[in-house]
């Protein structure tokens, strides 16, 4: 049994209770943005109600209560993820995409030279993927990639070859489409032996599972609030404080400067100097409510719980469907999370979702901003379900009814 | 499932089964791809024209059920016909998938009855519009063709459209 109770937390979201045609929802769509507890709404409701003002430089009470609120949320995420220097390596952004878009023009225009090489997966998101190639267009810098096997795991047996110079490994905590959890650990011994640095895309991994950043070893990690509980419009970079404070600014404005003149400017130190412009105070407000939320269930406990759902899931998806229903994804939970991609037989994953949809069964269709890897496995798209901490075995039970019927209807 | 089932008529789920005018032609018919980037739907269209008709029309590509039924339909509705017949067409077509939903109900006399009555088979489509989100899927076809149709040369067309 899980070590907290899944139906409380059900409880704890409003939005659980949402009808949609005529049916309670089942929300299967925790991969693209999760679901608010009442903690993490009320959280930026008294935020507004209270203490709303702009942060930093104000002299006035309230404005010190939301500097104190948007910098006690820097601490909060440092201790969440154990990070080795403290809040100082913390930087705010709008979510993961921004935060890679940071990483490769702040870091990568700066380090990166002609020839250089940043090795991803075949199993990125377009978040890190794009910048890259954006960068190789400007910078001139090579972007090679470690395939992934027909056992939907990354294939490292020619990992040696492959680091040939590369002076960035970026790769994903774990596949959004596929649900295959990466050995981040062990990349990361082979890219700084071979003396790069490694980064790390926890959209879904940091949301899922316990983030230890002393025991990782990693250099630089992304990922976003919205799809920890939190709300959407604000995200994190972290990475070393030595790496921090080599990189120059990415955008220019308030906010990031230590002095202004006629003739130039100073970036501000720490993070701040990433964090051009009014952030999203309020928002910070709301993810220190998630994390606390979070920290109550315990993310190990978070783990554990999503993958006794995602084994009943695949097992009974493999009896009920079998040659039905093809899982794109391991089809056990070895190092495995709760994200599974269908495809059916015959039946295309937008007409998938529609039909569940019509089950109150939120399920998205589409290349889940992986194209490479959709083309990796000769798919256009999947219909994916994934879970959150609130959801039930029911939800499965009602995925199950649908897709039957999704089945039957197109014969 | 109400709902459903104005959405997935049994003759869209027929087309998708059995598409009809399924291939490629050589040249000189023109060749027009066209993309739904949202969803990865893929249509190409190839149109034959001699005098001024639409003499054939093949399709290939892959998609949802509404994107794959509605290029098959429209190909069976258009083949051999003028090319004025083949414009009209497209854009009552198009016409109808802009309609609100609320209009769809409306009785004799109103312009989307007209819509349908014109259309025949193809007004299996109209619940689409119920499901804004499948409207991009029904028209890609639509869309495609109609490129095809402006990319045909004039030299040799003496049909004067």
């Amino acid at each position: 049994m899980t070590a907290f109770d899944p139906r409380g937390v059900r409880t704890d979201v409003p939005l659980t209770r949402r009808v949609i045609n005529g049916r309670t929802i089942t929300y299967l769509d925790s991969a693209a943005s999760s679901l608010t507890p009442r903690t993490v709404i009320e959280a930026m409701d008294r935020y507004y109600e209270n203490y709303h003002a702009n942060v930093h430089r104000g002299v006035y009470q309230t404005a010190n209560e939301a500097t104190t609120i948007y910098e006690g949320a820097r601490d909060a995420v440092a201790r969440f993820l154990n990070a080795p220097g403290g809040s100082s390596e913390i930087v705010f952004t709008k979510n993961t995409t921004e935060s890679f878009n940071l990483i490769a023009r702040s870091w990568g225009a700066t380090f990166l030279n002609p020839g250089d090489v940043v090795l991803l997966t075949e199993m990125e998101h377009h978040a890190n993927i794009v910048p890259w190639f954006q960068l190789r267009d400007t910078q001139g810098i090579e972007v090679r990639f470690i395939p992934v096997g027909d056992d939907f795991r990354l294939d490292l047996s020619e990992i040696d070859e492959l680091m040939r110079d590369v002076k960035l490994v970026s790769v994903t905590g774990m596949s959004n489409v596929l649900g295959t959890i990466a050995p981040v650990r062990q990349l990361a011994d082979v890219a700084h032996r071979h003396g790069a640095l490694i980064a790390v895309d926890g959209a879904q991994s940091v949301a899922h599972s316990s983030t230890d950043l002393v025991g990782l070893d990693i250099d630089f990690l992304a990922f976003s609030a919205h799809k920890m509980l939190g709300p959407t419009g604000l995200g994190v970079l972290w990475a070393r404080e030595a790496i921090l404070d080599a990189m120059p600014p990415f955008m220019g404005g308030g906010g990031m400067i230590l002095d202004v003149s006629l003739d130039g400017f100073t970036p501000a130190k720490g993070p701040s100097r990433f964090e051009a412009g009014t952030p999203p105070i309020a928002q910070t407000a709301g993810f220190s409510a998630a994390l606390k939320y979070l920290e109550g269930l315990g993310m190990a406990n978070v783990a554990a719980y999503e993958k006794e759902l995602t084994g009943d899931a695949l097992t009974r998806l493999a009896l009920e469907f079998e040659g039905r229903v093809r899982i794109i994804g391991p089809g056990d939970t070895l190092e495995r999370g709760g994200v599974i991609s269908l495809d059916v037989e015959g039946v295309h994953p937008h007409d998938v979702a529609q039909v569940l949809d019509q089950f109150g069964v939120c399920v998205r269709p589409g290349h889940h901003c992986a194209k490479p890897l959709m083309k990796r496995f000769g798919l256009a798209a999947t219909a994916r379900a994934s879970f959150g901490p609130y959801s039930l075995v029911e939800d499965t039970d009602v995925l199950l009814e649908a897709l039957g019927h999704a089945v039957k209807m197109f014969g | 499932m109400p709902g459903l089932d104005e959405l997935y008529r049994e003759i869209i789920l027929d087309h998708y089964r059995s598409p009809r005018n399924r291939g490629e032609l050589p040249p000189p018919a023109v060749r027009v791809e066209g993309f739904n980037p949202l969803c990865g739907d893929e249509i190409t269209v190839y149109a034959q024209v001699e005098n001024g008709v639409l003499s054939d029309i093949k399709l290939t590509g892959h998609g949802c059920s509404i994107s794959q039924s509605s290029s098959s339909l429209m190909s069976a509705a258009v083949k051999g016909r003028s090319l004025e017949e083949v414009r009209g067409t497209i854009a009552t077509f198009k016409h109808l998938m802009t309609a609100h939903e609320e209009r769809l109900d409306e009785g004799p006399g109103s312009s989307v009855e007209a819509d349908v009555r014109r259309l025949g088979e193809l007004a299996a489509l109209a619940g689409v519009v119920k499901f804004p989100v499948r409207i991009k899927c029904a028209t890609l076809a639509w869309n495609t063709l109609t490129q095809a149709l402006d990319e045909i040369p004039v030299v040799g067309d003496t049909s004067g459209v």
